[in-house]
């Protein structure tokens, strides 16, 4: 029996992984219903945090209520992160619309460095140091983008790096229509 | 009209690996030689068909057809020659036909190179080859054509990535990929070996230099990536733990593993089990690393293109493949058995523990890569694992094997005895420990703990390639003669470069860790920035510079030594034209001590925003990977496994006296 054992055990563990594959395959992980669609954005757990420093003008975060805006979810430790930056400073370069940025889990420091180097796309830029907001919205992993209208909806989400064709076919459009 | 030429190529392709896959093994079946001797001139046609397939994907590229779907969406008219050619890898369908052309490669190099091989473990090694071929042309006609038409064609293509627009693009997908579908021959070798029920050192002796090649190419492909992540990300970071890198890495720590084990299979007959289990393993890991990166499953940098319908083909495939193999080891398993007995202290148990690390660590890796998946499929949650997950397990892991590689090549097969070791090994004890606690003190004011660990650990390892050299030039007249070294066989050679790269990689992490230096200050031009106190660097000036496909900002900086010029750096931001994307290319000055790195930040005024990092031994970290690769390529040049088997054994009896003999002496 243990004979057995000792030489099926490769294959037991190769099922559980290729089971763990399986159900990770109709999970995308760029398109996670979010349970906070269409509901208002937690924006509370955001008006605790601080800002980082040099990186808050010119726009302070309560002037956001009332207008349509976008919260970008990033860590200078992600290289998703880095991929879609310069759309990001495209976006902002457009004034499309103001872009808050959430520092998640980020040194302070390592955030700033990252900041001066890459271009700062953001109005504002909120340190979020242990995570808390990231948990109220309800952020799996970075980058993230949420798109709230000026009810304080929550109107879109995207998981996973921002590319050319979602800003494109999605974002633009839907703050088209929320602006009006 | 040259899409459709290798649209068909790629389709006939598929049918010669059909044939490699069936004739062959319904020639060992009927023992019919004639049908096991289809299998090599097959292996030729595959490989021709699928070299006409990728050249015409090239010449798509470089006479820019944007009416193929790959060309239009990932090459631009401004676009450089080399970089049009290497765009034909940088996409998925163009990189699922790399993996291809190199499975036709090195299937067709086992059917050039195997002549001495017994009729059907040659035959039965090739048709498992082209079985494994199958998967992947299906995979590529049926959900990934690289010839895909669009009608209307567009103007022109919407551009490489920016970011792949190096000539690291160019290598590094090739290497790796040689590496990758390389350890799919050790696996054809176990699946033979476990139908024919041979595992014997002769078995060992003619998957060594395969598997020895596949992990230099392996080691290549790895030390490049993280080079040119080094200089092309801007971050001076050279390994980042993503899932990508991660999917390289694992093939790479249980091919290292394999390379070991095999070692002791084919000196003593021993770990037969553990080298078949291996090599199933190693290969697998590379198809799951393609499953992990084409799938869409998890997300990183290199993921371009996913799509659910390819990961529920690959996922078929890897089940087929790796279920298949993994059931056909359960059920022949106790076939392989094998019982020498060896002592604690042995060659055997040093390789051994190397085995368990590298697995350990393979599994560490694995975990840290599948984790946030398991969360997510059993409901509860997403999280991501970064950096220092993996180097809290990695670190300690690590340690006691970098120790127990310095005595490995040093202890004796079956039992070595304890004190004359010692006695062997306490100068080289003493000298790299006195001299690893007193090197950090020359260095800098606070002292750390970690460093001197690091270099300790590094002098050991190469003090003992050292002392391993001194034994060997020992005369039996005692007198030292240095051209007694050019008597050791290449697997030697082989062994002691890789094992001095480690302990140059060792080296390098442990100085760049302790001792980088980063600073960030706004420069204007004019102004001077202080490094240290001999070294300043200053902003000399600001240049335009116009590229192929994109416009530069330059900056001039001066490196001064008191007032005298040393050197100057070039960091630039550049702004491509298709996409409109800004990167940012480093500015670094080279040395064996270290590098300068600058990259520039944000414009400020008439300045830019700059950050000066000093890297000291950075280099030693690719140097050293770069030697274990050659290592790998010297040691499969040993000249023993050219060596006919007719010339050197009198009967197939003698199989097992000779090698144990063997096993005496090295």
């Amino acid at each position: 029996m243990s004979r057995w054992l000792r030489a099926g055990l490769p294959l037991l563990v190769f099922l559980l992984i290729a089971f763990f594959l399986l159900k990770g395959l109709d999970r995308n992980p760029r398109e996670i219903p979010s349970a906070l669609l269409n509901r208002a954005a937690p924006t509370g757990a955001l008006a605790n945090l601080s800002p980082l420093e040099g990186f808050e003008h010119p726009l302070q975060f309560q002037e956001l209520s009332g207008q349509v805006w976008m919260l970008n979810v990033w860590g200078s430790w992600c290289s998703g992160c880095q991929i879609e930056h310069p759309l990001l400073n495209h976006m902002a370069q457009e004034r499309l619309l103001p872009i808050v940025g959430l520092a998640w889990k980020d040194a302070p420091a390592q955030s700033k460095q990252w900041l001066s180097r890459l271009g700062n796309p953001y109005a504002t830029v909120l340190m979020d140091l242990q995570g808390k907001a990231a948990i109220e919205w309800g952020v799996y992993g970075a980058p993230e983008t949420f798109l709230i209208d000026k009810t304080n909806t929550i109107r879109f989400k995207h998981v996973g790096p921002l590319t050319a064709e979602v800003i494109d076919r999605q974002l633009r459009p839907m703050i088209e229509r929320l602006k009006q | 009209m040259t899409a459709e030429l290798g649209h068909l190529a790629l389709a006939l392709a598929m049918l010669s690996g059909l044939c490699l896959a069936v004739f062959p093994s319904l020639g060992v079946w009927r023992r019919d030689t004639r049908l096991m001797a289809m299998a090599s001139p097959v292996a030729y046609w595959q490989l021709l068909l699928v070299l006409i397939a990728f050249v015409c994907l090239i010449e798509n590229f470089i006479s820019h057809d944007f009416s193929n779907q790959l060309v239009a969406n990932h090459s631009n008219r401004d676009l450089p020659f080399w970089y049009r050619v290497a765009a034909s890898w940088g996409s998925h369908e163009g990189s699922m036909l790399l993996w291809i052309l190199m499975l036709a490669l090195w299937t067709a190099a086992l059917a050039a190179f195997s002549g001495k091989l017994p009729q059907s473990m040659r035959a039965r090694v090739l048709a498992v080859l082209g079985a494994v071929s199958i998967g992947f042309y299906l995979f590529a006609l049926l959900t990934s054509n690289p010839f895909e038409r669009v009608v209307p064609a567009p103007i022109n293509g919407r551009d490489l990535n920016p970011l792949l627009q190096d000539p690291g693009m160019v290598f590094h997908p090739p290497l790796l990929y040689m590496g990758y579908v390389g350890f799919a021959v050790a696996f054809a070798f176990a699946i033979a070996g476990l139908i024919e029920g041979r595992f014997d050192s002769a078995w060992a002796r003619w998957v060594r230099p395969w598997t020895n090649i596949a992990w230099g190419f392996l080691s290549l492909g790895i030390c490049l990536g993280s080079f040119w992540a080094y200089y092309e990300l801007g971050w001076g970071g050279w390994w980042f733990w993503d899932p990508v890198e991660n999917a390289s890495f694992m093939p790479w720590l249980t091919g290292t593993a394999l390379i070991h084990s095999l070692a002791v299979t084919e000196k003593r007959g021993n770990f037969r089990s553990w080298t078949v289990l291996l090599a199933i393993m190693s290969f697998s890991l590379s198809l799951l690393g393609t499953f992990l990166v084409r799938s869409g499953v998890l997300t990183s940098v290199h993921a371009f293109a996913t799509d659910p319908t390819r990961g529920v083909f690959i996922l078929i495939f890897l089940c087929i493949v790796i279920g298949g193999s993994l059931s056909l080891y359960a059920l022949r398993a106790h076939t392989v058995h094998s019982s020498q007995a060896y002592g604690l202290l042995s060659r055997e148990s040093m390789l051994l523990a190397n085995n368990i690390v590298m697995v350990v660590a393979m599994f560490a890796v694995l975990l840290g890569t599948l984790y946030p998946l398991a969360l997510d499929s059993l409901d509860l949650g997403k999280i991501s694992v970064g950096p220092p997950y993996f180097d809290a397990v990695f670190v300690p892991l690590m340690l006691p094997a970098l120790f127990l590689m310095a005595i490995g090549p040093l202890s004796r097969w079956r039992d070595t005895p304890m004190l004359p070791l010692i006695d062997r090994m306490r100068w080289a004890f003493a000298a790299s420990l006195l001299i690893a606690l007193l090197l950090p003190f020359t260095a800098s004011e606070d002292y750390k703990p970690m460093t001197a660990l690091g270099l300790w650990l590094a002098l050991w390892i190469a003090a003992a390639v050292l002392l391993n050299a001194a034994e060997n030039m020992k005369s039996p007249s005692a007198r030292m003669d240095a051209s007694r070294l050019l008597l050791q066989p290449g697997s030697w050679w082989g062994m002691q470069l890789a094992h001095l790269g480690v302990a140059s990689f060792v080296m390098g992490v442990s100085l760049v860790n302790s001792y980088e230096i980063e600073i960030e200050k706004k420069l204007a031009p004019g102004d001077v920035l202080k490094i240290d106190k001999d070294l300043s660097l200053r902003y000399a000036e600001t240049l335009q510079r116009r590229g192929p496909n994109y416009e530069a900002i330059q900056v001039r900086f001066e490196l001064l030594e008191g007032q005298r010029v040393v050197g100057e750096l070039r960091p630039e931001k550049r702004r491509y034209n298709s996409s409109k994307m800004v990167m940012t290319e480093a500015g670094i000055r080279r040395s064996l001590l270290g590098d300068l790195y600058i990259a520039l930040g944000e414009a400020h005024g008439d300045g830019w925003l700059t950050r000066v990092q000093r890297k000291p031994a950075v280099n030693w970290i690719w140097i050293g990977v770069l030697m274990m690769g050659l290592g790998g390529f010297w040691a499969a040049g040993d000249a023993r496994y050219r060596r006919s088997p007719v010339t050197r054994f009198a009967a197939p009896g003698l199989h097992q006296a000779s090698s144990k003999a063997e096993g005496q002496t090295g």
